[in-house]
C-alpha cells in the first residue's frame, strides 16, 4: 500500500462518523522505485489531505523534512516534488495494519494489500 | 505503443486459476483489454499521467495495461483476495511499480468518500446476471462517483437502452465507443457449449 492510496482510504465501520485518517501500524515497509512525473505529483498535491500524508510519512519514519503546511508555488520546486513523489508513490507498507481512529477496528495489510472488508454486523 | 504490441504484452498477464461463479469472474481477454486501453489512451488521453482506478480489477489486465501506458498510478479494487494475489504476482513479473491494490467490497463502502478522487475509472464489471442482478449498475454508480473526468466500462448490448436512461438521469453523457463480441470461454461447468459469444458495448461516460 502506497501513501497516495492511504490518503484516500476511510474506515466504513457502522456508526463511525470520521474514520479518517487511518493510523498505520507497519511491521514491514519497503521502497519501490517509481518513475518520477513532476506534473502528476504537482497535480495530486492539491487533492491530498496534506496533514494526513505528513502524519503517515512520520508514522513510517519517512517524513524527512516535509513541511507541516504546503508552501506557495511548490509546483516550481522540483526538489520538493521529488520528496513528495517518494513519499506518495515509493514508500510501500508491506505488512501491518490500518486502524480506524474512531472505532479502533484494525484492517490487516498482508503482502502489500490492505483488506478493508467488513463483517456483516459492521455494515 | 502500437495496438498489436499492447495486445501481445497483455497476453503475458495471468488470469483466474479457479473463477468464482458468484463473483462472475470472467476474464477480460488480452484482445479486448488492449482495444479498450488503446482507445482510452490514444483518443481521449485519459491514462498517461492520470490517477486511474480499476473497479473489480480481478487479475489486473486493465490495470497492468494502464500502468504500461504511463498512468501516474493505477489502483485496483477487488473483493477477492485470490484474484488480487494473482494481480500482485503479475505486477511483479511485469516489474511494474505504478499500481496499488485494495481489497474491498464496492457495495459496502460509502463511495461518496471517494468522490472525484480519481481522474479516470476503467472497469469490466460483473454483467449482473445469475445471482448478481443489478451489480453492473452498482459498479457504474460507484465509478461515476469516484471519477472526476470519465468512466470506461463494458456492458451487455442488450442493456444499452436501460443504461442510456440511467446515464441521463444521473446527468452524465454516454457514448458507445465500440460494439464487441465477448468470447466467453466455458469457464464454468454449467456452460454447455465450448464458448459463447455475447454482444458487449464499450462505453464512455463523461461528466460535464
Amino acid at each position: 500500500m502506497k501513501l497516495l492510496t492511504h490518503n484516500m482510504l476511510t474506515s466504513h465501520v457502522k456508526g463511525v462518523v470520521k474514520g479518517y485518517p487511518l493510523l498505520i501500524k507497519a511491521t514491514e515497509v519497503k521502497m519501490n522505485e517509481v518513475e518520477f512525473n513532476p506534473q502528476f505529483v504537482s497535480r495530486m498535491i492539491p487533492k491530498l489531505e496534506w496533514s494526513a500524508l505528513v502524519q503517515a510519512a512520520e508514522e513510517l519514519g519517512h517524513r524527512e523534512d516535509l513541511p507541516g503546511e504546503l508552501m506557495a508555488e511548490y509546483e516550481k520546486d522540483e526538489e520538493f516534488l521529488k520528496k513528495v513523489h517518494r513519499v506518495l508513490l515509493e514508500v510501500e507498507v508491506i505488512e501491518g495494519c490500518l486502524q480506524c481512529p474512531e472505532s479502533g477496528r484494525e484492517f490487516p495489510i498482508t503482502r502489500g494489500i490492505p483488506n478493508m472488508l467488513l463483517n456483516e454486523d459492521e455494515v | 505503443m502500437k495496438l498489436k504490441e499492447l495486445e501481445s504484452c497483455l497476453q503475458q498477464v495471468d488470469a483466474f486459476e479457479e473463477p468464482k461463479i458468484l463473483l462472475e469472474q470472467y476474464p477480460t481477454s488480452p484482445h479486448i483489454a488492449a482495444c479498450m486501453l488503446y482507445t482510452i489512451h490514444n483518443t481521449f488521453d485519459d491514462i498517461e499521467g492520470k490517477l486511474v482506478a480499476d473497479l473489480g480489477c480481478g487479475c489486473g489486465v486493465l490495470s497492468i495495461g494502464s500502468a504500461v501506458l504511463g498512468a501516474g498510478l493505477c489502483v485496483g479494487l477487488d473483493i477477492d483476495r485470490d484474484a488480487l494475489d494473482i494481480f500482485r504476482r503479475n505486477a511483479e513479473d511485469f516489474e511494474i511499480s505504478n499500481v496499488d491494490l485494495i481489497q474491498c467490497d464496492l457495495c459496502a463502502i460509502e463511495t461518496q468518500n471517494y468522490a472525484n478522487k480519481f481522474d479516470t475509472v476503467i472497469m469490466n464489471p460483473p454483467f449482473g446476471t445469475k445471482h448478481n442482478q443489478g451489480m453492473d449498475m452498482k459498479f457504474l454508480r460507484a465509478a461515476l462517483t469516484m471519477a472526476k473526468t470519465a468512466v470506461y466500462s463494458l456492458h451487455k448490448t442488450s442493456t444499452r437502452e436501460h443504461i442510456q436512461k440511467k446515464a441521463h438521469d444521473w446527468g452524465v453523457k454516454m457514448e458507445v465507443l465500440a460494439e464487441l463480441r465477448y468470447d466467453l470461454p466455458a469457464s464454468y461447468k454449467f456452460h454447455k457449449k465450448k464458448s459463447v459469444d455475447i454482444q458487449v458495448d464499450f462505453l464512455r461516460f463523461s461528466k460535464a
